[in-house]
């Protein structure tokens, strides 16, 4: 027992501990906020909670959930990278691989079923904010935030609804791209691209147009699906997480979840 | 130490004229001792003093256009990157065969898979029908025993004749360019050329070959 005592305390006193827990058992007040500030994983946490933002029935815990439910998508997401290969020929055939033929072939069901639940978990803490009114100052840039990154979960959605690649996923972005053919100045059909002429030629027509960039092409095809797989896995992700730091620390800084300030 | 700090000094007593500076400089070397080690910090400090407030503003002018200009051109770049410039997708302008193989009434189906296309023989008029839904985009099938095209996403639904009658589409199918190659006699459809029936293009000879 005293060797024991004696190994924790050598190990407590070590340079290797002191650089990682800088502060020490805390024993006051002072401390324990300092230990909170001093490390990096405790900090992301507040020091101080208000006790209407612990209420299940004041918060619904739905900005918490869209984000859990953003940690699962990534790792499930990850994961399923190892196996699904973005190209005509193998998208759908890795997709029902990975659900017949992988181990914990439930992977793609989670990563699914979890992009479903982040839609609505995101639509709904958008509902209980403006229940709460907590869009009104000084939170109404984090709304502003909160819109844009509603709007990236509906692009991860869409983005990722034609990596599998089989005809309802095909056909849904036909109709979904079709969409921006009618872009103001940039999309072919659009509001104002009849005005874009250079020596009488049409700047944007259907082969240079918004929706052109969108899915490489005229229809949906190799290009599109390759585009579609980098912007679900990489670009929107980024963008998204950046926008999740910055929502973060708006909350904590306007005054915490919610309530009266 | 003690050059850096007189230098400064001697800015702030007169910004615009760089003879102090360059006199204390020239001034400092007579201590012997670390005289290898001298003359690049007297240089730099010479220099400094010659940085004006209105030539720093002009500096930054052209640094920030400079900067501007580099994120432009970068940005167009991506932006253009973005846009192949080869497309390896079916040509728009091919040849389906010779007039006689349309007999009277038939749709034929035969080049929808490989170019989006119906050839029908409808009332006299040889045309071709492009397979894309005009509500949203999708492939309409063409139904044999109902006599209609119909679309399997919203339910649009077309006569033969490619007019619109049913479901949430609020147009006809489109036609495409359709003529008789001169060499072969074949007949030759440009998807590049659509004829709308809501703009009366269909009244176009081109639109439409007269068969018997």
């Amino acid at each position: 027992m005293k060797q024991l005592q004696d190994l924790q305390k050598a190990i407590v006193k070590s340079q290797i501990w002191k650089s990682i827990f800088r502060v020490g058992i805390p024993t006051d007040n002072r401390k324990r906020a300092l230990a909170m500030l001093g490390n990096v994983v405790l900090h992301l946490h507040p020091i101080k909670v208000k006790k209407s933002g612990l209420r299940m029935s004041y918060t619904w815990c739905m900005g918490g959930t869209a984000f859990f439910l953003f940690l699962v998508e990534t790792i499930t997401g990850l994961l399923l990278m190892f196996y699904y290969r973005p190209t005509v020929e193998y998208a759908y055939f890795d997709m029902v691989d990975l659900r017949e033929v992988a181990a914990f072939g439930i992977m793609r069901e989670l990563h699914r079923w979890a992009a479903h639940a982040m839609v609505i978990a995101v639509w709904l803490h958008m509902f209980r904010v403006f229940m709460t009114g907590s869009y009104k100052p000084p939170r109404e840039f984090n709304w502003n935030v909160g819109v844009i990154l509603l709007v990236l979960t509906l692009l991860l959605s869409f983005t990722g609804y034609l990596l599998p690649w089989d005809q309802l996923a095909v056909w849904a972005i036909t109709v979904g791209s079709n969409m921006a053919r009618a872009t103001p100045l940039l999309g072919a059909e659009g509001p104002g691209a009849a005005f874009l002429t250079l020596g009488g030629e049409k700047l944007i027509h259907v082969g240079s147009d918004a929706r052109f960039g969108l899915i490489a092409g005229r229809t949906i095809g190799g290009g599109t699906l390759i585009r579609f797989y980098v912007l679900h896995c990489l670009g929107i992700p980024f963008v998204a997480a950046c926008l999740m730091a910055v929502h973060f620390w708006r909350v904590r800084k306007d005054g915490g979840i919610s309530g009266p300030v | 130490m003690t050059e850096e700090k007189s230098t400064p000094a001697a800015d702030n007593d007169s910004p615009e004229a760089s003879e102090p500076a360059v006199d204390t400089s020239s001034a400092k070397p007579s201590p012997a001792k670390k005289a290898p080690a001298k003359p690049p910090v007297a240089k730099r400090a010479a220099s400094d003093a010659e940085i004006t407030r209105r030539g720093l503003f002009s500096w930054a002018a052209v640094a920030w256009v400079g900067f501007t200009a580099a994120i432009g051109g970068c940005m167009t770049a991506f932006g253009r990157f973005m846009f192949p410039n080869v497309l390896f997708e079916p040509p728009t302008s091919f040849k389906v065969g010779q007039p006689e193989d349309f007999p009277p009434g038939v749709v034929d189906e035969r080049f929808k898979e490989s170019y989006g296309v119906w050839i029908v023989n409808n009332e006299g008029q040889l045309t071709a029908l492009i397979a894309i839904c005009t509500h949203l985009g999708c492939p309409p099938a063409w139904l044999e025993a109902q006599n209609k095209f119909k679309c399997p996403c919203h339910g649009s639904g077309y006569y033969k004749s490619g007019i619109n009658f049913e479901g949430p589409t609020p147009r006809p199918l489109e036609r495409a360019r359709i003529s008789i190659d001169p060499d072969d006699g074949q007949i030759l459809v440009d998807k590049a050329q659509k004829y709308l029936w809501e703009q009366g293009q269909w009244d176009d000879p081109s639109s439409y070959l007269e068969v018997s």
